[in-house]
């Protein structure tokens, strides 16, 4: 196992590599320019000044090259100088937002933490409800539980976010005055009284992302304690008396988990990719919102490291993945 | 050999198993009765959809309910009736004085826990062993099947074993509390010759050995003639012959009986064909039977087989058939 996982760490490195130069070269192609935004009146030499300026005067290679340095390099360093207290990273230049000519990890370290409590949390309680409610489900195949839940299943994965937020703000903030229709970023958890309003102002968009999430994932655990449920061995284990409750929760159970777990773990980089529709409706200043307003301005730097990012927390999340399957699946042997 | 004046261990009678299905009922079990004694070595015959399976699975609450209805019957084990008792005190049955062993080891077995796990989970259940002992106990019932380097083998997975070494755990798992009978639903129909002769003559070892009474389930007739004391042959749903080995390979008085005797292959030890080679198809029961249920492939049929279900009648000692027109003995040669 241990062999599989560094392999496969080594060979997640030229993938990386490609993957970045893939994301690169496709936003060298896209339309678009970074000057677009310049009032006319600034002179034409003026604008080619700016434009060397950011380093768009040098060939492609030698850009990709300088991003890919400072991304693997740079930034590295910065974190060490900023947890340790050193300066290694001293007089070299990190990868700049064209925007507000602010190092783009800075931006992204101060929209992290709103995405991770929204979204994060959103996959917390998706995964608590999700998961009890499709082993209940699947035992209880066609009883009214099941059909209940069928039913809001199905309105959860065919309502799209922009609706259901947009309903839910009408009639819990604005009608009902429950909860706040804006996530309010500045708000300061240090008593009660200020997490309390955390927590209020993070239910809405939690309960949208929540219903998505719990509709996918406890259809899936549904449909995988259904296909374990009719297996010969949970045959065996009724015909060796053990509880019924030992039945479904330890032998079915265990191996239901395989392939949840599984994709569980593969879901875990859209959590950081946050949620680009949900952000936008409830004014989440999250990374989902950095990346369209980054998209919005042309401003590749920033672009370019958020995809990045999220390619190596999907080839990452692929890893342990499948190492999490090594681990439940007796049977998988990875060498 | 047990003799008559020993207590059945096992005594069912009149069961019937019902399946409400979508498209109606189906009435897989239709008022079987049969016993065993301890020791003894029952085999049931019969085509695939006979209703084998529903009925041994019906003794102890094992089908899911629903669609399954077990609606009548008595099932007495040492005189207690299985049908009449808590689902409490039949999953103490199950396991302990019940045990089972069923046909593909490569899918009985759960395959994310260890084999020494699956073996010590009954004995802990039922004879309320603690870790170490329950260890002990596997290990000892992995020695009885026969399984080679047993203690090393308890934290093994049942994909590190071949199939006839899987059904030897299987063995191990239904013997676990020492059973009082033990039911084997084609344990070696999923095996190839060699290892299929290896169980059966583990089984016949521990039979010896622990005295318990088997029910043995399967399609060939070949393995019955080499085991059982008794064999009751089953056709839609019912028994319709019954007798000790000898008599009935010497003198089947069914016509289904006789048909299935022919389809053994000649060739010893080569398995039997799925029973299928005599024309026609098994019945597919809507309601409870009215008429003979073998009356349109049966050469013998007349006017009461299709008015009238046939009980079974005694025709000789030990020996019954439910048969209007039970072959006698001498017109053998002639008939069928
Ligand atoms: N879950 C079910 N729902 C409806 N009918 C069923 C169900 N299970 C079994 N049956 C019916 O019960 C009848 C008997 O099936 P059973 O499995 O006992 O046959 P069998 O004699 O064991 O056959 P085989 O040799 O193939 O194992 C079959 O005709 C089948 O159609
Ligand atoms: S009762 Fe009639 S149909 Fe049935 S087996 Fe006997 S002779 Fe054939
Ligand atoms: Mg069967």
């Amino acid at each position: 196992m241990l062999t599989f996982t560094i392999r496969r760490l080594l060979f997640a490195i030229p993938t990386l590599l490609f993957i970045a130069l893939v994301i690169f070269l496709l936003l060298e192609l896209a339309p678009g320019d970074p000057m677009a935004n310049v009032p006319l009146t600034v002179p034409p030499e003026i604008k080619e000044q700016m434009r060397q300026a950011l380093g768009l005067g040098e060939p492609v290679h030698i850009r990709f090259w300088k991003w890919i340095v400072q991304f693997f390099w740079v930034e590295p360093l910065n974190v060490f100088d900023y947890l340790f207290d050193t300066n290694f990273a001293d007089g070299r230049l990190r990868i700049i937002s064209w925007q507000n000519r602010a190092p783009v990890f800075i931006t992204i370290a101060e929209r992290i933490p709103q995405t991770l409590w929204v979204v994060g949390t959103a996959y917390l309680v998706a995964i608590a409800i999700a998961i009890p409610v499709g082993i209940y489900s699947a035992y209880r195949q066609y009883s009214a539980f099941d059909q209940v839940g069928t039913f809001v299943t199905m309105i959860g994965f065919s309502v799209p976010p922009f609706f259901s937020g947009v309903l839910v703000i009408i009639i819990f903030a604005v009608q009902l005055r429950w909860f706040p229709s804006i996530y309010d970023t500045r708000l300061v958890v240090d008593s009660w009284e200020s997490f309390g309003m955390q927590v209020r102002q993070m239910f809405l968009p939690v309960m949208v992302l929540a219903l998505q999430i719990t509709s996918q994932l406890s259809r899936f655990m549904r449909a995988s304690m259904l296909d374990n449920l009719n297996q010969d061995y949970v045959r065996t284990a009724r015909a060796k008396g053990l509880r019924e409750k030992t039945v479904v929760l330890v032998h079915v159970l265990r191996n239901s988990m395989i392939p949840v777990v599984t994709v569980i773990a593969l879901g875990v980089p859209a959590i950081f990719g946050g949620a680009i529709i949900t952000e936008q409706v409830f004014k989440v200043n999250g990374i989902g919102q950095l990346l369209i307003t980054a998209i919005q301005a042309n401003d590749l730097p920033m672009v370019q490291t958020l995809t990045f990012i999220f390619a190596v927390l999907i080839v990452l999340f692929n890893l342990i993945a499948d190492v999490l399957y090594g681990i439940l699946d007796p049977r998988i042997r990875y060498d | 050999m047990p003799d008559g004046d020993t207590r059945n261990v096992l005594e069912v009678r009149g069961l019937r198993t019902v399946f409400e299905t979508r498209r109606g009922e189906v009435h897989a079990v239709n008022s079987v009765s049969f016993e065993v004694k301890p020791g003894e070595l029952l085999g049931v015959v019969g085509e695939s959809g006979s209703g084998k399976s529903v009925t041994m699975m019906s003794l102890v609450g094992l089908l899911p309910s629903p669609p399954a209805e077990v609606r009548e019957g008595k099932v007495l084990l040492d005189g207690e009736d299985l049908l009449q008792v808590t689902p409490a005190r039949l999953r103490d049955i199950r396991g302990s004085d019940v045990g089972f062993i069923f046909q593909d080891p490569m899918t009985s077995l759960n395959p994310v826990f260890t084999v020494g796990f699956q073996i010590m989970e009954p004995v802990r259940r039922h004879m309320g062993l603690n870790k170490k002992q329950a260890r002990a106990r596997a290990i000892e019932l992995l020695e009885l099947v026969g399984i080679p380097g047993a203690a090393g083998r308890l934290s093994d997975y049942p994909h590190q074993f071949s199939g006839g070494m899987r059904q030897r755990v299987m063995i191990a798992i239904a013997l676990a509390c020492d059973p009082k009978v033990l039911i084997a639903d084609e344990p070696t129909t999923a095996l190839d010759v060699t290892i299929q002769a290896q169980i059966l003559e583990i089984i016949e070892d521990l039979r010896s050995k622990l005295g318990m009474a088997i029910v043995w389930i399967t399609h060939d007739l070949g393995v019955i003639a080499g085991i059982a004391d008794r064999v009751a042959v089953m056709y839609g749903g019912q028994i319709v012959e019954h007798a000790e080995v000898f008599p009935l390979f010497n003198d089947p008085r069914h016509p289904y009986t006789r048909a299935l005797l022919k389809t053994i292959p000649t060739v010893s030890g080569k398995r039997a064909a799925k029973l299928q080679v005599i024309e026609g198809q098994p019945p597919m029961l809507g309601a409870a039977p009215t008429a003979c249920a073998f009356r349109d492939r049966c050469p013998l049929a007349f006017e009461r087989c299709h008015a009238e279900n046939p009980q079974r009648e005694t025709v000789g000692p030990g020996h019954d058939v439910a048969c209007f027109h039970p072959l006698a003995h001498t017109a053998k040669e002639g008939a069928a």
